[in-house]
């Protein structure tokens, strides 16, 4: 049977975790900030693979999800005065409904035909947040944006952030190790017979989307409050791209795999950056590097090696 | 005996090539069905017609007095009708247990609960129907790379575990060696008889045919040209024509 986690993945997760909850002790604001953003997009990347490496979809508009979940919060706590709660509450709800509705007309579609309609949305949603300037200050990008006193503090809002996303990646965890999430492996692996052993494989697909984005959403939420504004940028098709690009690089069919890759493509850019202005060759170049020769991302790859090198026995 | 699926005059054309052509047909509660016919004769579209893979143009299928024409596979599965396909249709990427597991779940009506943890589902029962066809202990591999007979037998079992009252089998020695053909068939001998299900299942191997079916049908360009007893089908002055005349190579 499958083991739920194995030991050694268990102790893992648990130096992660540890490792994480002490950063600030190290009284590096750079690093608080790094590891405070890895986190918001790691969940962005893992929320994507709901819908790629779970349902078998590949969605190019999932940024769309993350700025309405982003907007909506920001908006209502700084043009409205919202408390916390019912602001973040409203930002990923209405992601979430976003996400619903879209996903509804996706469904209906598969492979290039449903990309191409999530990416025809995600353009719609950032045409509104474009143009809508009264609500959303077009593209001189919605800023600044109350945070909240409590959270108004880098180590407080690091803390925030952290319980809000270990809390989110759990959840996550449980839904794709849950019925559901084992019948959806079923529904990408082949969704001919997964209908045909009772499965209603649109439903499923339909449910993954929506679950995909609820946590985009949130990941949203915390995005806008950490920069203090929102840019139409995150709506657009390339953040969409970039996030589908750190799913790919950790690999889509293990959970943590999107996890890794979000924070090797974070930290790469970051590198990159100081060094030369040419990101976007080392992006491609990456990029390359994955689909042809590493198409089951870092994590397939660390596999490799490890069956290589360690007992090898068990395939 | 009462008829469990009862089929009335079925057509489906395809833009002018009929594929079925006036079917009629009664399957008994328990019985053991063969259709047999060459290659292209419209047996698959026949299956699909009765799990609702396809629509048909004209007439009606009904299910324990019920109509059930039109209705799409994941329903009709959930009726009592499971099949396997004439080409492998599993799960490739996942492991052979969860290839059954997940089938077991559906059947519970446990696809789209989202906070029950997999591991401890139907653990015995996969088990169990892992072993009825021989896989038990390959359980943890991955199913599209297991040999090809395995891979019907776990087509077999995923079917099973839908705990179908009839079951449709679509040539289920399709691309086997006669070894394999044998084993192949003594399996389906035994899971149908210890289960009491009613068995439909298409072939064009007449050895394998005779040998486990009470009653058998041919079908030839769509059409139904004889049905009955094995004896009577064999001797069919028609049927003889068909398979032992200038198709005689063919069907061997």
């Amino acid at each position: 049977m499958t083991s739920p986690l194995s030991k050694t993945g268990m102790a893992a997760c648990l130096i992660v975790l540890i490792l994480c909850a002490l950063t600030p002790l190290l009284q590096s604001d750079y690093l608080i900030d790094v590891v405070t953003e890895i986190l918001i997009v790691a969940l962005f990347a893992l929320s994507l693979n709901i819908i790629i490496g779970y349902s078998g979809n590949v969605s190019f508009g999932h940024a769309a999800y993350f700025a309405i979940g982003g907007y909506v919060n920001a908006i209502l706590l700084t043009t409205y005065g919202w408390p916390l709660l019912p602001s973040a509450v409203a930002g990923v709800f209405a992601a979430t409904l976003t996400a619903a509705v879209v996903a509804y007309f996706c469904t209906r579609l598969t492979d290039i035909y449903f990309a191409m309609l999530t990416l025809a949305f995600s353009m719609l949603v950032w045409a509104i947040l474009f143009k809508w300037r009264s609500l959303t200050n077009g593209d001189d990008g919605f800023t600044p944006v109350h945070v909240p006193a409590v959270i108004d503090d880098r180590t407080a809002f690091f803390y925030f952030t952290m319980i809000v996303i270990v809390i989110s990646i759990a959840v996550l965890w449980v839904i794709t190790h849950s019925a559901f999430g084992r019948s959806l492996v079923a529904v990408r692996e082949n969704v001919g017979r997964a209908g045909f052993v009772g499965i209603h494989t649109r439903r499923m697909r339909w449910q993954a989307f929506v679950i995909a984005g609820f946590f985009a959403g949130v990941a949203g939420v915390l995005f806008g409050m950490y920069h203090r504004g929102m840019y139409v940028e995150s709506a657009f098709w390339t953040q969409s791209a970039q996030v589908l690009i750190m799913t790919l690089l950790g690999g889509i069919y293990s959970f943590f795999g999107p996890l890794i890759g979000a924070a090797v493509l974070f930290m790469l850019e970051r590198l990159t950056n100081e060094y030369t202005e040419y990101w976007p060759t080392v992006l491609g170049s990456i990029l390359l590097i994955i689909l042809l020769f590493q198409p089951d991302g870092l994590v397939g790859l660390g596999k490799r090696i490890k069956n290589k090198f360690g007992g090898g026995g068990s395939p | 005996m009462t008829a469990l699926l009862s089929i009335k005059n079925l057509w489906k054309d395809f833009g002018g090539f009929v594929a079925t052509r006036d079917v009629t047909f009664d399957l008994a509660e328990g019985e053991r069905h063969a259709i047999i016919g060459p290659n292209g004769a419209g047996k698959t579209t026949f299956f699909n017609l009765i799990t609702g893979h396809m629509h048909p143009s004209k007439g009606s299928v009904e299910f324990r007095g019920k109509d059930i024409t039109g209705i799409p596979p994941h329903k009709v599965v959930k009726l009592g009708i499971a099949r396997s396909f004439q080409r492998i249709n599993i799960f490739p990427r996942m492991s052979v247990f969860e290839n059954v597991q997940v089938a077991l779940m559906s059947r519970e009506d446990q696809s789209l609960k989202m906070f029950k943890l997999c591991f401890d589902l139907h653990v015995a029962e996969t088990n169990q129907l892992l072993d009825t066809v021989g896989l038990l202990s390959e359980a943890e591999e991955t199913a599209g790379e297991l040999a090809y007979g395995k891979q019907k037998q776990l087509e077999l079992a995923i079917a099973l575990a839908e705990n179908p009252d009839v079951l449709l089998l679509d040539e289920p020695t399709a691309g086997m060696s006669p070894t394999e053909t044998g084993d192949a068939i003594k399996l389906v001998d035994r899971i149908t008889k210890e289960r009491g299900l009613t068995l439909l299942f298409t072939e064009h191997d007449m050895g394998v045919v005779f040998g486990i079916s009470d009653r058998i049908s041919v079908l030839h360009h769509g059409e139904i040209i004889a049905s009955g007893l094995p004896d009577d089908v064999r001797n069919d002055p028609e049927v003889r024509r068909i398979y032992l005349g200038e198709d005689a190579d063919a069907a061997a």
